[in-house]
């Protein structure tokens, strides 16, 4: 369950912008998750309310944008999509793959009052 | 939880003596502290919710949801760097045989250089105990109800038991095939140990762990002749998810592929010596 760390550190950071950029509430919280970022969005949707409970998020509005997983098929020479580590590449059905993108989580808009 | 860095939830401690432990802490406050040997992860201040005005504001950013673990990590990596100390970080599932090939390996290392070791578990400091037994020096992580270690516990960890300079650093995660993989500490290489006591298909069940690996160490192959396991179709599937990860077939009990195990180590930390960089000043 590192969904509740990671919410945990959304918490921290949305603190620490209210400091810095001067408001006391969040109303809406935009995140970018990548597919192959190891993250559970559901697990991250439960754990969030709990987390953001006594903090500037406490009644936010969770918007999560998925990122897809981008990868560089090294048979084939091109960028592809993937869905999981595991899959193969579409085109040519190797594993020979180099994951180039959707393994980041960020935060990425907030609705401040 | 640690307001530092959103590790856990309550209570993660690390104790380096085992004489004195296991405070309760019902009282927020918002850093870990000393207690003797042991350090505390406290709970963090309650936040204010402010009723607002009714002005709603967008604020554009792009903020890394685990930035703060990576600045760790990072300060971890430069001290390793400076020290020119080899830090390893090992991950499994529970009852993979990691302690138990660590004592062995330990053992083995004997003088030849210096090592030390962190040991995370989410409670007892038995495997520290184990680790200390061989004479190597080890300090306990207790994550509390937290899933893995993070770059903070790691870095407060180096404070209490500072790596000797040139030293392979073993730092024995949480017994977790899940959350580990998302937390970098600071290591120069990530090493995954697999037995064959466990399924084939374990890479595919938890790529994220085996992507994120430098090596595999498939372990208890004494067992293979009472398994159905096929070892070969183990390491084709983390190599399906990880095609460049090197993988060495081992046996903590009877020694087999600890002298490859031992190979990689020395040629690791020949590395992580040649590419010291020291601190000025």
């Amino acid at each position: 369950m590192h969904e509740m760390a990671i919410c945990e550190s959304i918490r921290q950071i949305l603190e620490d912008q209210a400091r810095e950029a001067g408001f006391t509430t969040v109303t809406r919280v935009k995140l970018a998750i990548g597919a192959l970022s190891g993250v559970e969005i559901a697990a991250l949707r439960f754990g969030f309310d709990v987390a953001m409970q006594g903090s500037v998020a406490a009644t936010a509005r969770l918007e999560i944008e998925e990122v897809p997983g981008q990868a560089w098929c090294m048979p084939c020479a091109r960028a592809i999509t993937v869905a999981a580590r595991y899959e193969p590449c579409p085109h040519c059905g190797s594993y020979q793959l180099q994951v180039t993108g959707g393994e980041d989580m960020t935060i990425r808009e907030l609705e401040v009052v | 939880m640690c307001t530092v860095c959103g590790c856990s939830d309550g209570g993660a401690k690390l104790e380096h003596n085992h004489d004195h432990h296991h405070h309760d802490h019902d009282h927020a406050h918002d850093h870990h502290h000393h207690h003797g040997d042991d350090l505390h992860y406290g709970h963090g201040p309650a936040g204010t919710s402010v009723p607002g005005l009714s002005q709603t504001r967008l604020i554009q950013l792009e903020a890394d949801i685990l930035g703060k673990n990576a600045r760790y990590a990072a300060a971890n990596r430069d001290r390793f760097t400076a020290g020119g100390i080899l830090a390893l970080n090992l991950v499994s599932s529970p009852g993979s045989g990691k302690t138990t090939l660590l004592c062995r390996t330990l053992t083995e290392i004997g003088a030849e250089f210096p090592v030390a070791v962190i040991e995370g578990d989410q409670q007892t400091s038995a495997d520290a105990d184990r680790i200390r037994a061989t004479g190597a020096p080890a300090i306990q992580i207790n994550t509390g109800k937290g899933c893995h270690l993070d770059g903070h516990m790691v870095g407060h960890a180096l404070d209490h038991l500072p790596p000797a300079d040139g030293s392979v650093l073993f730092i024995e995660n949480v017994g977790n095939l899940v959350c580990p993989a998302a937390f970098d500490l600071g290591e120069g290489a990530r090493v995954a140990i697999l037995s064959v006591t466990e399924g084939e298909d374990k890479p595919l069940k938890y790529p994220d762990m085996f992507a994120s690996a430098d090596l595999v160490l498939v372990n208890k192959v004494d067992l293979l002749p009472y398994l159905s396991f096929d070892i070969d179709l183990a390491i084709a599937n983390a190599r399906r998810v990880n095609p460049r990860v090197r993988v060495l077939k081992v046996s903590a009990t009877s020694g087999e592929g600890i002298a490859a195990w031992l190979d990689w180590l020395r040629a690791a930390r020949a590395m992580a010596l040649a590419a010291r960089i020291p601190t000025e000043g």
